[in-house]
């Protein structure tokens, strides 16, 4: 289960670098940070959707609780309905 | 009065007879007629009227005959019904027993489907307004589906392939028959119960229209109405339409396309951050290119001692050049000038006076041109030069002017 992904808060925030850091006003040192800092946003983010990790799994319902159970991929799906 | 050998029939006797008749004359039929005074008995009985032009005819269809009816009897609808004719002794009257009603023209699910679909669109189940916006990426998706059927298989293919980050979660449900709409219906009340997933897919693969038919019923539609989690609903192929369907946030018209959806937005989300790279790494190499100018700028401005040493050198230089021009010609002026004046001072020199026979003498030891005799006594050194050569000699006597002395 992946954790608290909030990729749409990290475009956001990545947005507001890429303007800030475009409209010249910055100093070096406060570039330089925000250029870091929307690097690092642009690679988790990129990093995040290029993941190949994913997991399949089956949600369950038995007398009202819920539980998770992995499906093998090549069991299923062999019938055409 | 009747005759003697007339029967008379009581009330109930007739009505037995007649009803005995009509019984078994009508045993079986199929009357065609348009419904009207239509009542639904809390019972679950419905009561109606069948009519055309010139007639009216009683017809009651009891709750075990119309409980799997799928479309709506109303008033003005024409039908085709099934069953048989019943005589009710107690009124003395005859009605239609329906066992089977058929809309007459369309077919009974399509007419149930218009009907659902008319009542739905009032409710506004399925205006634009009420739908959810997708979550701009589903890292985790919820599915809706027969964990058997090809549906689920097209969609795990093409995610796996484009999009491998998206967590899969499947409430497997029966997609057609009996139970179908109840556990498809249930499966989207526990996703929304669950929460943890971005999307709803609600999905199975192509087939007849009563194959899809489950996705059709109200309380499908109505699940996928009071989703919280957007939905998209993807049933069958291109030409069927479901109600879910159009209730759905997103509709797509089969499962692959619904994957598809999300492999589109994980492609230009990659595509927008590569810009936001690039405008990253433009802005940065801007600034850099700027401060570097000004660096060159300021180094200009700021000049080494040496730097400044090498100019007033070069000053220097410059400016001998133009003093040494300046000598140069100043000394040939004065050359110019010099030479003027010898020639002058030749004019007026002694010699060219010696040279017409004047001599000049001077006194020894110390050459002084001796211009009279005052001073000048006998046996005094002196020097005589001529215009060729000098001599000298002894003053043998002074003499006083000959010039006076003599008349």
């Amino acid at each position: 289960m992946k954790e608290k992904i909030n990729l749409e808060d990290d475009i956001k925030k990545l947005q507001k670098l890429v303007e800030e850091l475009g409209s010249g006003k910055l100093t070096l040192g406060e570039s330089l940070k925000k250029y870091e800092e929307g690097i690092k946003l642009a690679q988790s983010c990129s990093g995040l959707l290029n993941d190949a990790q994913r997991k399949v799994e089956l949600l369950m319902k038995k007398d009202g609780k819920y539980s998770l159970e992995k499906l093998e991929e090549d069991a299923q799906g062999k019938d055409t309905d | 009065m009747p005759e003697e050998k007339q029967h008379i029939y009581t009330v109930s006797q007739i009505t037995q007879d007649i009803k005995l008749i009509l019984e078994n004359t009508f045993a079986e039929v199929w009357v065609e007629g348009e419904i009207s005074n239509f009542k639904a008995h809390p019972s679950g009985h419905f009561y109606f009227s069948l009519k055309d032009q010139n007639a009216l005819l009683a017809a009651a269809m009891f709750s075990r005959s119309n409980k799997n009816l799928k479309f709506k009897l109303e008033d003005g609808l024409q039908v085709i019904c099934f069953g048989k004719i019943n005589v009710y002794p107690p009124r003395g009257q005859y009605q239609l027993i329906v066992e089977r009603i058929e809309p007459k023209g369309i077919g009974a699910q399509q007419l149930a489907f218009e009907q659902l679909k008319n009542k739905l669109l009032k409710e506004g189940l399925f205006d634009a307004s009420r739908k959810k916006p997708l979550p701009l990426f589903p890292f985790r998706i919820g599915v809706v589906t027969s964990v058997s059927g090809a549906a689920i298989r097209d969609i795990l293919q093409i995610l796996k392939k484009g999009a491998g980050c998206v967590d899969v979660l499947i409430r497997s449900v029966r997609v057609q028959g009996e139970s179908a709409a109840s556990e498809i219906a249930s499966a989207i009340e526990d996703f929304n119960e669950f929460k943890a997933v971005d999307l709803v897919v609600i999905c199975r693969g192509g087939g007849s229209s009563e194959d899809l038919w489950s996705f059709n019923e109200e309380r499908v539609a109505r699940a996928v109405y009071n989703s919280k989690i957007p939905t998209i609903s993807a049933v069958g192929h291109q030409i069927n339409v479901t109600l879910s369907d159009m209730v759905a946030d997103v509709f797509v018209e089969t499962p692959s396309a619904a994957a598809k959806i999300i492999v589109d937005a994980k492609n230009s989300l990659l595509t927008e951050l590569g810009g936001y790279r690039y405008e990253l790494n433009a802005s940065i190499q801007e600034k850099i290119h700027e401060l570097s100018s000004n660096l060159i700028a300021l180094r200009h401005m700021l000049k080494s001692p040496l730097d400044r040493l090498l100019e007033k050198q070069q000053l220097l230089d410059e400016l001998s050049l133009r003093l040494s021009g300046n000598i140069k010609y100043s000394l040939e002026i004065s050359r110019q000038k010099a030479f003027a004046l010898i020639e002058r001072l030749e004019a007026l020199s002694p010699l060219a006076v010696l040279s017409r026979g004047y001599s000049v003498t001077m006194l020894l030891p110390q050459d002084e041109v001796i211009k009279d005799i005052a001073g000048l006594k006998p046996k005094d050194f002196i020097k005589t030069i001529l215009a060729k050569g000098s001599f000298t000699s002894v003053v043998q006597e002074v003499l006083t002017d000959e010039r006076k002395n003599k008349p």
